[in-house]
C-alpha cells in the first residue's frame, strides 16, 4: 500500500452512540458474500449530498440515535439531514436540512434523537476515505469499510476531500414542506413475493391486517417486529439469495425485515419485500414504533420507486447566505 | 407472477429490484403445471446437477446482461437477480432472462478447480467429533476417513464473507446442528450440519458440528481474490497433524 498524503478533516471528540461511515453502499460484491451496507435512510443521505452540492454516492457519517461530536481541522461547508437532533455549532444551535460554513477550530455537537434515529453529516468535497471492495460502507460485523472496518472512535481523523472551488461556498437549504417527516408509525409497502404462496390466504389477510411492534433487536442488519404470528405451510427452504427489505418469517412466526448489513442467503420462508423508500423509513424507527404492512404489486412498486427519484431530482435547493 | 422459463426454470419475483430463478428437476413438473410448481417449490434435496445448471445460468447472465445487472446471489438451486431500476424494469428482464436460459444445457460449462484444504482433527480442534462418532455409532477415526474420502461441491457463498456451503456429506456422518447455536465458533473451524460442511472464515456464532480446524484463511480482505474458492470449485480435506496445523498459521484458542 502505498503511503497518502494525510489530509485534513475533523477530530472525533465523542463518536456517540453509534457513528458510521458510509457512501451508497458495496455492489458487485455478494459472490464473497459481502451485504451492500450503505446508508440505512437513503433519503435522509441523499439529501445531505444533495445540500453540499457532493456526488450523490460521496461518503457521510452516519449517526445513529445521537451524541456525535466533532472539531472542524479546516474551514469547510456541512450539512446535517434526518431525524431531528439538537445541533450546535460552538454552542449555537444550527437547522438541519440546510448547509453552512464551519471554520477551523469549530465544534460541532449532535444531540439526541427524540423522534427517528439516524441523522447523517456530509461535507461539501465528501470524507476522503480509502473504499474497501469498493465501497467505504463501514460493516462492523466483518470488519470492512469506514476507517479500519469499524465504528468511528475518540480521536479518529476524518480527512475530507478538497472541494473544486465552484462548489466550496454554496449554502443552500432543503424547504420545510420538502423535508422526510419522522414519525413512530408506518405503513410499509410490501411487494408479494419469495414464498408467499406457502403462506394460506387467512395467515397473509392477518399479516396484513395486523399491526407490528419494533422489538428490542433493530439495527441495520434487520428490524425484528413483535405481533400476531403467521405461519407458513413450510418450515425451511434451500437457503437462498435475500433481497433488501425481504420479509423473512422463522418459526417462532414473528417476521423480521431485512436490511443493509443483512446476511446474503438464509433459509427461512419470506412473506414478500419492502420498498427501498419505506425500507428507509423503517430504519428510522426504534423499539416500541409500531408498523403496518401493505400488500403491492411489483408494477406498484416500480411506479412507486420512479415517482419518488422524479420528485427527489425535480426539488429546487434554496440559496441562503 | 410465476413465469415458466423452461422445463426446469421457473422465475419469481423476490423484491422491487429483484427477480429469483428456481431450477427444479424436470420429473417434478408431471401433471399440471400449478402442481409442479408446488412440487418444485417443496423441493428441499441438495442436487449437484441443481447446482451446476445454477452456476451455468449465473455465468451466462453476468456475461449477456451485466448492464441491466446489480449483482447476482446465487445458491443451491436459485439465482436471486438484482437488477437496476433506472435501466430495465421486470418486465423488460424477465423477456431477456427468458431468451437467455430457454436451453440453458447446450451451454458449456467452467469445470472450476479442486481445492484441497488441509484440517487439523482431533479432540483438541474439533470438540463435536464424539458426538458425531456416537450418533453414526462410527470410530472417530472412522468419521475423519469418511469425512475426507469425499469430494465437495461449492454449492454457495454467502450467511459471511468466506463462508462456503460444502455438499455433500455422506449420509452416515450427516449430524444435525446443536439444538442451541453456540456464541462463538473459532475461525478456521471445520464444521457440518446436515448433510453441508464447511470451513467458518472468522470467529462467529454457530450452530455446525465442528470436527477440525484448518489454519488457511477463507477470507482476506488484502488478498486478491480474497477467497481461496469460489462457486464452482470442488474441495477435498486432508489431514494433518497438529505441527504442520501450527507451521501453516493455525492457532489453537481455548
Amino acid at each position: 500500500m502505498t503511503s497518502k498524503q494525510v489530509s485534513l478533516g475533523f477530530i472525533v471528540n465523542s463518536p456517540g452512540v453509534l457513528s458510521l461511515i458510509q457512501d451508497a453502499g458495496r455492489y458487485g460484491c455478494f459472490n464473497l458474500g459481502l451485504s451492500n451496507g450503505g446508508p440505512a435512510d437513503a433519503q435522509a443521505f441523499y439529501w445531505a449530498n444533495r445540500l453540499c452540492n457532493n456526488a450523490l454516492d460521496a461518503s457521510a457519517i452516519e449517526v445513529s440515535v445521537g451524541g456525535l461530536q466533532l472539531t472542524a481541522q479546516i474551514d469547510c461547508t456541512i450539512a446535517v439531514t434526518g431525524a431531528p437532533m439538537l445541533l450546535t455549532v460552538n454552542g449555537q444551535a444550527k437547522p438541519l436540512w440546510r448547509s453552512f460554513k464551519v471554520k477551523a477550530g469549530d465544534n460541532i455537537c449532535l444531540g439526541y434523537a427524540s423522534l427517528g434515529v439516524r441523522c447523517y453529516v456530509a461535507v461539501t468535497g465528501g470524507f476522503d476515505i480509502e473504499a474497501s471492495f469498493g465501497s467505504t460502507a463501514t460493516l462492523c460485523r466483518e470488519n470492512i469499510g469506514g476507517l479500519s472496518g469499524d465504528k468511528l472512535q475518540v480521536h479518529d481523523v476524518l480527512p475530507i476531500n478538497t472541494p473544486s472551488n465552484n462548489t466550496k461556498h454554496v449554502q443552500q437549504l432543503l424547504a420545510e414542506q420538502d423535508q422526510p417527516q419522522y414519525a413512530n408509525h408506518l405503513m410499509l409497502r410490501t411487494v408479494q413475493s419469495y414464498q408467499y404462496q406457502q403462506f394460506s390466504t387467512v395467515e397473509r389477510s392477518l399479516f396484513y391486517a395486523n399491526e407490528y411492534q419494533v422489538s428490542q433487536h433493530w439495527d441495520r442488519m434487520g428490524y425484528r417486529l413483535e405481533g400476531r404470528a403467521i405461519k407458513a405451510d413450510i418450515e425451511g427452504i434451500l437457503s437462498e439469495g435475500i433481497c433488501y427489505g425481504a420479509v423473512q418469517v422463522p418459526a417462532d412466526g414473528q417476521p423480521i425485515v431485512l436490511l443493509n448489513d443483512r446476511q446474503t442467503i438464509g433459509g427461512y420462508p419470506k412473506i414478500g419485500a419492502v420498498i427501498s423508500q419505506d425500507c428507509a423509513k423503517l430504519s428510522q424507527l426504534r423499539q416500541g414504533d409500531s408498523v403496518h404492512f401493505q400488500a403491492i404489486t411489483m408494477s406498484e412498486a416500480d411506479n412507486l420507486f420512479h415517482l419518488n427519484l422524479a420528485r427527489l431530482q425535480a426539488i429546487k435547493l434554496i440559496p441562503c447566505d | 407472477m410465476s413465469v415458466i422459463i423452461s422445463d426446469a426454470i421457473r422465475l419469481e419475483v423476490a423484491g422491487e429490484n429483484a427477480l429469483i430463478l428456481y431450477f427444479f428437476e424436470p420429473k417434478l413438473r408431471q401433471g399440471n403445471v400449478v402442481g409442479s410448481i408446488s412440487d418444485a417449490r417443496d423441493n428441499k434435496v441438495i442436487s449437484t446437477k441443481l447446482n451446476k445448471q445454477v452456476q451455468q445460468a449465473a455465468q451466462l447472465i453476468r456475461f449477456h446482461l451485466a448492464d441491466d445487472i446489480v449483482d447476482l446471489i446465487p445458491s443451491y438451486a436459485s439465482i436471486l437477480v438484482v437488477f437496476d431500476l433506472i435501466k430495465i424494469d421486470h418486465h423488460q428482464l424477465r423477456n431477456k432472462l427468458q431468451v437467455l436460459l430457454q436451453d440453458t444445457d447446450t451451454q458449456a460449462i467452467n469445470q472450476g478447480k479442486v481445492i484441497k484444504l488441509p484440517v487439523y482433527y482431533s479432540l483438541e480442534s474439533g470438540r463435536d467429533l464424539p458426538r458425531v462418532a456416537k450418533r453414526a455409532q462410527l470410530s472417530i477415526e472412522q468419521v475423519i476417513e469418511i469425512h475426507q474420502a469425499q469430494t465437495y461441491s461449492v454449492y454457495a457463498i454467502g450467511f459471511a464473507p468466506g463462508f462456503a456451503y460444502l455438499g455433500e456429506v455422506e449420509q452416515r456422518i450427516a449430524t444435525p446442528r446443536l439444538s442451541s447455536p453456540r456464541l462463538k465458533v473459532p475461525k478456521g473451524a471445520v464444521a457440518i450440519a446436515d448433510r453441508q460442511t464447511a470451513v467458518y472464515p472468522a470467529d462467529s456464532p454457530g450452530g455446525w458440528n465442528i470436527i477440525g480446524l484448518c489454519p488457511l484463511a477463507m477470507f482476506d480482505a488484502n488478498l486478491s481474490p480474497p477467497m481461496p474458492i469460489s462457486v464452482g470449485d470442488s474441495v477435498k480435506f486432508v489431514a494433518i497433524d497438529k505441527q504442520q496445523y501450527l507451521e501453516l498459521g493455525g492457532k489453537i484458542c481455548n
